[in-house]
């Protein structure tokens, strides 16, 4: 039997070497077939030091905004008639000053923090689900379906965001999941083409073929052959998407749409401190810090995620 | 007397981040003026940096080592002006690849005479005066008109022929020709080495010849060097080389040509395929109204192929060789009636088909292309085993997986690993197990040893004749290695535009070719007749 003589194993000597540098991971029972992508990709998460503190940073941050709000002296509407306008300091409690309405600053941001990495959270994450399925399907099944799915993008596209929300706030009054749901609406249309124009030069490869020959059927192909090898360019763009969803948000707040007083988030924050940046600049920079770290944390996080989940960078 | 290009002791490394990797060691060879040397080696062997490192063309973390000395000047410490000034002038390239080397935003007339007008000075006139001289010396039909074309309004033999006008431009003393003729058919691989040879007599100019392939370098080049990761373990006069070669390596090369033929199945053999009148049409333009336009691919072929037969199909590129594969499979919708196994394929949709598609299987060439990045080898060679027996366990699964493994005599501990991890020859092995763990009966095989090294090639071939030995399997053999075709088939059938030209028995093809088309290909393939 086969299994009693060692048969040569030809692999390793047919003439080829592997690319220099290859790297050689162990090949034991430690390492089995049922590894799943997700196992694996974590543990090469965990192996880049960047993604991990902004990850650690990430989660830290959502914390504090989560529960820091309980935890100071002051209410989010709550007005201190001794400060306005004061800047950052340790004696009175405003450790990051007060508004021009006497409210404390540290609390808003915190709570505008909320809104903000609630909205970028879920309009992000509707965006990936509508979109990767939306343009995976049109540019595998192709021809008139892929046509008429398309050209449906291209209305939604041509109609003005504004009008859309504008309807949707009539049709179902003024909600804070409105506003996921109206930019979710808009940043799938994005994500939707660039999944089909992966997927459109995927299903040419013969990897594609061969499933078929398979009698792997049409759903399966989609989930486990062409969703998985457009994660690269999907990932960079949902980076790119959270900081767009943030700004859009405090748009739509700006113009009245959106989250409204006392509720903040920071755009708005930050929109507000952008007119006292000559006499209050904390009211300009608090937020807008918080907003970059969050952004900063995010492409590392990104770019972390997206190498994790190639297996060629091992 | 001087060689014309003279290396020695020439030591390329690169500085990677994770240390230096020498991809040449201590070379050193001559080229005569007018002499045409061949730098023989398999992928990885260092060829290719040679000659880059010639020209100064090596990414900035390259580091050379050792000298080389172009006609009296040496090479490696000219400073970037200068060997800017040699390149194009003194010294031309041609690169494999035809399709992409050439500017596809500009005409063709335009990038010859850039050359010329940059190293000679020419102004427009002279420059098209010369460029009409170089299209006709190379061999373009109509040279006033194709001046004005542009790459994609060529195909790929008359791309290289305007490589080889551009690279001749100013009347180089030596031309690299690196892999000139791979990417084209053999037809017109003998035509571009015909048209190479006539040049360099007619200019005195030394040829530095690039190439895997020995066949070539046994009708074509004066001087031989064989390299092997990175060492030149061999090198002289070619015919001296192939009649006692010195070195293993080369032994190997040169003994690593397909051998033998297949034992012929018994006449009672029953019909496992029974094709007829097969034609694909694809649509070139749709139109509103009035029919379509349509390209017709595969016109009418009809074949029969019995049980434990091979059946070859060999064609030049764009012959319809792997379209008629993929009709076959029900890959492509076609015309025409398919009868596997007394069953009729042609008006099943693909639901109906897939309990047939464990027995009908493929391996495709590319075997970069044709393995999922993201999956590891166990889970691609499982995929099979999923869609058609679900019943079994993770566990019989697995044990399945490790013997489709074993059969194609790769390490079983290997299948936690992802498809980079593996050369060529490996992964063509990966693929090959992935439709054996099906256990099919009928196997479609389309160029599945084009995109691998000659020796690597002999071992694949060996592998499916084994296995064919082992589980019965009916082969359809695609190619246009006519070498490897000839050591695998039972009959083969020549395919050119869509329409068999000539069918019959191995021998009857290769021995005594009755169509001109089959006796042009046969020859310019420069088959060793011994084998």
């Amino acid at each position: 039997m086969t299994s009693s003589t060692p048969t040569p194993y030809r692999g390793e000597h047919d003439g080829t070497p592997l690319p220099a540098g290859a790297p050689n991971p162990p090949s034991g029972p430690d390492r089995h077939t049922g590894e799943s992508l997700g196992r694996e990709a974590w543990r090469r998460l965990k192996q880049n030091r960047a993604a991990m503190l902004s990850l650690i940073l990430m989660v830290i941050l959502a914390l504090v905004c989560f529960i820091g709000p309980y935890l100071l002296p002051w209410g989010l509407d709550e007005v201190d008639w001794n400060s306005f306008q004061t800047a950052p300091s340790m004696t009175d409690g405003h450790y990051a000053g007060t508004d021009a309405n006497g409210r404390d600053l540290l609390v808003r941001t915190l709570f505008g923090g909320q809104v903000s990495l609630s909205v970028a959270l879920m309009a992000t994450f509707v965006s990936l689900l509508i979109g990767v399925i939306y343009g995976a399907v049109a540019g595998y099944v192709g021809g008139r379906t892929d046509n008429l799915m398309m050209r449906f993008v291209d209305i939604m596209y041509s109609l003005p965001f504004m009008f859309l929300v504008i309807l949707l706030m009539v049709v179902f009054g003024r909600n804070i999941f409105l506003i996921y749901a109206a930019i979710g609406a808009v940043e799938w249309l994005d994500m939707a083409r660039i999944v089909r124009g992966q997927t459109l030069a995927l299903k040419r490869r013969e990897f594609i073929e061969a499933a078929h020959a398979l009698g792997v059927s049409g759903p399966t192909i989609v989930r486990r052959h062409l969703i998985p090898n457009t994660l690269g360019p999907v990932i960079i763009y949902v980076t790119l998407t959270v900081p767009k969803v943030i700004l859009l948000e405090s748009f739509l707040s700006f113009l009245g749409l959106g989250v409204q007083e006392p509720l903040t988030s920071w755009g708005v924050l930050i929109s507000e401190g952008k007119d006292m940046m000559e006499s209050a600049p904390w009211m300009l920079i608090v937020p807008s810090v918080f907003l970059a770290v969050t952004l900063f944390c995010l492409n590392f996080l990104g770019d972390g995620l997206r190498d994790a989940l190639d297996p060629k960078t091992r | 007397m001087s060689a014309l290009l003279d290396i020695s002791h020439l030591t390329v490394s690169f500085d990677l981040p994770t240390g230096a990797v020498e991809a040449v060691k201590d070379v050193s060879f001559q080229v005569p003026a007018g002499e045409t040397v061949a730098l023989v080696g398999e992928s990885g062997s260092g060829k290719s940096v040679t000659s880059t490192a010639i020209m100064r063309l090596l990414p900035d973390l390259a580091r050379i080592e050792g000298e080389i000395r172009f006609d009296g000047q040496v090479l490696n410490r000219l400073s970037p002006k200068a060997i800017r000034r040699l390149r194009g002038n003194d010294i031309g390239m041609i690169f494999q690849e035809p399709m992409t080397s050439l500017n596809p935003m500009h005409r063709i007339g335009r990038q010859i005479g850039e050359v010329l007008r940059r190293h000679k000075g020419m102004n427009g006139d002279q420059a098209r005066t010369r460029v009409l001289e170089l299209l006709t010396q190379v061999g373009i039909p109509e040279p006033e008109r194709r001046i004005q074309s542009y790459p994609h309004e060529l195909s790929g033999g008359q791309r290289q022929r305007v490589m080889i006008a551009m690279a001749l431009a100013c009347d180089p003393k030596l031309l690299i020709a690196d892999e000139p003729t791979t990417a084209l058919d053999v037809t017109v691989q003998a035509q571009i080495l015909q048209l190479l040879k006539s040049l360099q007599q007619r200019y005195g100019m030394a040829i530095l010849f690039i190439t895997h392939d020995l066949t070539l370098v046994r009708h074509f080049a004066d001087r031989v060097c064989v390299m092997q990761h990175g060492h030149l373990v061999e090198s002289g006069l070619t015919r001296e080389v192939f009649d006692a070669p010195q070195h293993a390596y080369t032994r190997m090369l040169l003994a690593a040509e397909p051998k033998g033929r297949k034992v012929p199945v018994n006449e009672d053999s029953p019909l496992v395929l029974d094709a007829r009148d097969i034609r694909v049409r694809f649509t070139t333009k749709r139109r509103m109204f009035g029919p379509d336009d349509t390209f017709e691919a595969v016109r009418g072929i009809s074949l029969k192929v019995k049980r434990g037969q091979t059946v070859g199909i060999v064609g030049e590129s764009g012959s319809g060789k792997s379209t008629l594969g993929r009709a076959l499979l029900r890959l492509l919708p076609s015309e025409g009636t398919i009868a596997f196994d007394q069953q009729a394929l042609e008006g099943l949709d693909q639901k109906a088909l897939r309990p047939l598609r464990s027995r009908l299987q493929v391996v495709f060439q590319d075997p970069f292309g044709s393995l999922s990045p993201r999956m590891t080898v166990g889970e691609i060679i499982s995929e099979g085993l999923r869609v058609h027996h679900p019943e079994l366990s993770r566990r019989e699964r697995d044990a399945r997986v490790v013997e489709a493994l074993k059969d194609v005599s790769l390490d079983p501990a290997m299948r936690a690993r992802y498809p980079h991890e593996f050369s060529g020859g490996q992964r063509q092995r990966i693929a090959i197990a992935r439709a054996v763990v099906l256990k099919p009966e009928f196997l479609l095989l389309d160029e599945p040893t084009s995109a691998l090294d000659r020796s690597v090639q002999v071992t694949v071939v060996e592998l499916l004749r084994d296995l064919q030995q082992k589980y019965d399997m009916t082969y359809l053999f695609i190619s246009h290695d006519l070498a490897v075709v000839r050591a695998m088939s039972d009959t083969v059938l020549v395919m050119k535009n869509g329409e068999v030209v000539e069918s019959g028995t191995t021998e009857a093809i290769f021995d005594h070719p009755s169509m001109p088309y089959t006796q042009a290909l046969i020859e310019a393939s420069f088959l060793n007749r011994a084998a």
